[in-house]
């Protein structure tokens, strides 16, 4: 964590975002185990205020091979980039469990990005507005869109940034062992949305704590 | 009589939350708070408590981990597992330790209807 980045949030308001994100997920992975119909277990969530050159080495590190994400842009009092990134060998995998694995690879492949994007869609949404739920905030999502690369392309989608380089990643490994599944869930936020994240951030620990 | 709750949950504020809801539904209840299954555990050595609230998702070991442990270390003591990862296998683990489960966010009815059956529990244990 880069002292400039990290300054950005105080330690309960860390605290605060780190406990959102980790119902938001984990209602996340409660829609993903009924789909693929076997238990999903999920990482302690870490939450990271850095800029993108350590995003991407962070997720370099953890995955060499290349990746597949599914995007999705989010609108309102803060907006920002949601992905899901798998690593590509493990997406057709994905889809299999998710179809029940009696389609021969052809019809799997043919499916891989329908299926993805569905399944990336899940996900967030269920994070993102179980979060937005919490906050007492509507946000807009975008219709999912499938990207392959790495870390590089993910973390460095067009438009840049306005306002400075500084972003959040917040990671989480989520796994099913039955289907050697795995893959993470990253937001994306600039300077400006974390500014009015941590006064929604102010208002929650109020209600919660007071 | 009035008994202490332990809480434990590696987020402050998932504490602090829990504890606002206590103060309302049992403000004569005691606490003592743990941030892992460690402290809990050390704590539970010293007999330190009646009821226990503990968070699935932590570093280290996970809430199950530390349920089963406490669970084989008090037999009778009331345990709820706080998640809001609702799994059918996660669920069913609780209930085969002899732990409730408990959705997250934690609402002060769901803590308030765990805990009134927890005081029947242990106070037909005559404590």
């Amino acid at each position: 964590m880069t002292s400039n980045a990290s300054g950005a949030l105080t330690d309960l308001q860390l605290d605060a975002l780190t406990e959102l994100v980790n119902i938001g997920v984990s209602r996340a992975a409660h829609s993903l185990r009924e789909m693929v119909g076997a238990q999903v277990h999920l990482s302690v969530p870490t939450v990271k205020l850095v800029n993108r050159s350590e995003a991407i080495g962070i997720l370099s590190a953890r995955e060499v091979s290349n990746l597949v994400a599914v995007h999705q842009i989010f609108e309102g009092d803060i907006v920002g980039r949601a992905l899901v990134i798998f690593p590509e060998m493990k997406s057709l995998e994905l889809v299999r469990a998710i179809t029940g694995g009696d389609l021969p690879l052809e019809d799997i492949i043919e499916l891989e990005q329908e299926a993805l994007a569905e399944t990336g869609n899940i996900l967030l949404n269920s994070c993102l507005a179980t979060i937005a739920n919490m906050l007492k905030r509507n946000l807009k999502m975008s219709l999912p869109e499938v990207l392959r690369g790495n870390a590089a392309t993910f973390f460095n989608l067009p438009p840049p940034p306005d306002a400075g380089d500084i972003v959040m990643f917040l990671y989480i490994n989520f796994a099913v062992r039955e289907h050697d599944i795995s893959g993470y869930i990253a937001m994306i936020m600039d300077l400006p949305s974390i500014t009015s994240l941590t006064h929604l951030l102010d208002d929650f620990i109020q209600r919660t704590t007071a | 009589m009035t008994y202490k709750l332990l809480i434990v949950d590696d987020s402050k504020l998932a504490r602090m939350a829990a504890a606002k809801a206590m103060n309302s539904l049992y403000p004569d209840w005691s606490r003592v708070e743990a941030a892992n299954a460690d402290e809990a555990i050390k704590l539970s050595q010293a007999g330190a408590f009646d009821v226990a609230l503990l968070d699935f998702n932590m570093p280290g070991r996970d809430g199950l981990q530390l349920a089963a442990e406490l669970r084989s270390a008090h037999p009778t003591m009331p345990l709820a597992v706080i998640s809001a990862n609702h799994q059918d296998e996660i669920v069913a683990k609780a209930k085969a330790i002899g732990a409730a489960f408990l959705p997250k966010p934690l609402t002060e009815q769901a803590l308030g209807e765990f805990l009134q059956g927890a005081l029947r529990q242990l106070q037909a244990m005559g404590k």
